[in-house]
């Protein structure tokens, strides 16, 4: 699933934990309000919901499990068979778990039966089913890469014109310099301009993000220090393509550029059991320029993030010590065998 | 018949950028002499280099974005110096500053800067430094610090760490926690520019408004009683002329 276009018109991926958080709220909302509906008197109400809660998690979570491990085949059906292997399995966990639960059932004033309690099942499953459709429908391919092309595209043109001028600067004093400069400008924008739409081997990003700092070390010399450390993560991880690059020209911005002395800009990588560790820190100088420039590289990175990994990614930001970090989570995926 | 060439001082921080108006200034020397008569990497080693040339300095070509003290600090405390040099401001891109340059018809040079460009700025310098109208649109606040030299460094005094200002002979003294320092600038000027921060209590003396403690009633050694201000962190207590009293005792009432 390195793409935004496989997503669509699709079943959800039942092992992804935003679908299940969906999915767990969404019958549990409509559970509620079915017990509620039904509901005789108020003071019944709560063992009601107890024992509904009985014969409810566990075939939805018992459901869930096994459509994450058929996940690899539901993927080959058809959109109608998947809906089918669906609807079976939810019947099946009911059915089992009611099976299983009914001779401990001494919880709720009137017990379920079997029937009433599939026709919920099947229910549930049918409206989930048609939220995520038409969650997907709304989400469009087209939509979805008209809003990463959108976000990805913003560099700013104060990187831009600077870096002209400084190629500019050394044209006469080091021709040989300011040749490596432009070729390395031509590379960058190269992958700025193409369709980033796909993920991108981590090893590219960093080999994007150094031509990057090679530039701006033109203009501001010894002032620019790098840190990197990414000895510990497999350099085959595959991140959204561009990820590295916005991030260290916010901290130039922002944590070089208005510094007095030198400043470091020190990046991480980690691979933690299925997560990918991404962290970045620079100097945060105080009362520099308005954070606002900032806060929208920040913003739109978030987006991405959220086109590419629902809500399996997580960036937070936090100022202390004179350093300003941004730390980002995302679920560890790698290119060979995908 | 030769012309004194024009003397020009070169602002911003990035050393390629300082070069390659250095190579257009040697480029357009034919139609318009000059001489770089220092280069400064930011806006306090421009105001060290300002003070320290003997000859003076016709016009500063300053970047807006460096370390320190930027171009539009910069521009402020020349504004505060009379007599000091012309500014024209150079930027990469900046659409905030941009649109105040022309917003007050101000000349400014986008980077990389053209020698044609360069040559028709210079030809028309701006007379003295950035007008008043232009500054408040830039930075609406305010200076933030005053600068005082000392054995040829310049040292940034932040406004939010003086307690009061002194008029002496020929300076002002600026007081802080700290220190005390030797500012160049006449008392009445800085009463105007900063009247929100600071309140006349003598006709030599300022206090940040800030810093107002509480007030004694004290006697000369002549038997006459005047009023003398306290102020947080300064063990001195400063005397409150007949004059200026009236406004203190309603601004000590307000709060």
């Amino acid at each position: 699933m390195t793409s935004i276009r496989h997503e669509a018109y699709r079943l959800p991926n039942f092992c992804n934990f935003g679908v299940w958080l969906r999915i767990l709220l969404g019958a549990n909302g409509l559970a509620v309000m079915a017990v509620v509906a039904g509901n005789h008197s108020f003071s019944e109400l709560t063992s009601e919901l107890a024992a509904l809660a009985a014969y409810f998690e566990w075939p939805l979570i018992a459901s869930l499990s096994l459509l994450c491990l058929l996940s690899k085949h539901i993927e080959r059906l058809s959109y109608a068979y998947g809906v089918t292997v669906v609807v079976i399995s939810a019947v099946a966990t009911t059915a089992g778990v009611y099976v299983l639960l009914l001779p401990f059932d001494r919880l709720s004033a009137t017990p379920y039966r079997l029937m009433p309690t599939l026709f919920w099942a099947v229910a549930c499953a049918a409206v989930l089913l048609f939220y995520f459709n038409a969650r997907a429908r709304l989400q469009s391919p087209a939509l979805a890469e008209a809003r990463l092309m959108a976000l990805t595209s913003r560099i700013r043109p104060h990187f831009l014109f600077n870096a002209l001028n400084a190629v500019l600067g050394v044209i006469r004093s080091d021709p040989r310099r300011a040749e490596a400069a432009l070729e390395e400008l031509a590379d960058l924008f190269r992958v700025l301009m193409r369709e980033n739409r796909e993920l991108v081997p981590l090893s590219d990003e960093i080999a994007l993000a150094r031509q990057y700092l090679n530039l701006e070390r033109l203009r501001l010399g010894e002032r620019l220090q790098v840190k990197w450390d990414i000895e510990s993560c497999p350099p085959d991880a595959l991140v959204p393509p561009l990820m590295l690059q916005p991030l260290l020209e916010n901290a130039v911005y922002h944590g070089i550029e208005p510094g007095e002395q030198a400043g470091e800009i020190s990046i991480h990588f980690a691979r933690r059991g299925d997560q990918l560790l991404i962290e970045l820190a620079n100097p945060y100088v105080v009362g520099a320029s308005s954070h606002v420039g900032s806060h929208m590289a920040l913003a739109n990175l978030g987006e991405r993030l959220m086109l590419f990994y629902d809500l399996e990614a997580r960036l937070e930001t936090e100022a202390n010590d004179g350093r300003f970090v941004v730390r980002i989570v995302t679920p560890y995926r790698h290119g060979v065998g995908q | 018949m030769s012309v004194a060439p024009l003397r020009v001082l070169i602002v911003d921080d990035e050393a390629p950028a300082r070069s390659r108006l250095k190579n257009l200034l040697a480029d357009i020397n034919a139609d318009l002499a000059n001489v770089v008569v220092a280069e400064a990497a930011d806006g306090v080693e421009a105001l060290e280099c300002i003070h320290r040339l003997e000859g003076g300095v016709d016009v500063a070509l300053v970047d807006i974005r460096m370390p320190r003290l930027d171009g539009i600090g910069l521009a402020q405390h020349l504004a505060a110096m009379p007599g000091a040099a012309a500014v024209i401001f150079t930027t990469a891109y900046d659409q905030y500053a941009v649109r105040a340059f022309e917003l007050s018809a101000i000349d400014y040079l986008l980077k990389p800067v053209r020698a044609q460009r360069l040559l028709a700025a210079l030809g028309k310098l701006p007379q003295g430094v950035a007008d008043a109208a232009l500054l408040q649109r830039l930075a609406p606040e305010g200076r933030k610090h005053l600068h005082s030299t000392e054995r040829g460094r310049v040292l940034l005094i932040p406004m939010a760490e003086i307690l009061f200002l002194r008029a002496e002979l020929k300076y002002v003294t600026v007081h802080t926690l700290v220190r005390e320092y030797l500012v160049e600038e006449s008392l009445t000027h800085l009463e105007q520019e900063f009247a929100e921060l600071f309140i006349r209590i003598h006709r030599s003396c300022m206090v940040a408004r800030s810093a107002i403690a509480g007030c004694e009633r004290e006697s000369d050694s002549d038997g006459e009683a005047h009023w003398a201000l306290l102020l947080h962190g300064v063990a001195e207590k400063l005397p409150v002329s007949r004059r200026q009293w009236p406004l203190i005792k309603a601004l000590l009432k307000e709060e």
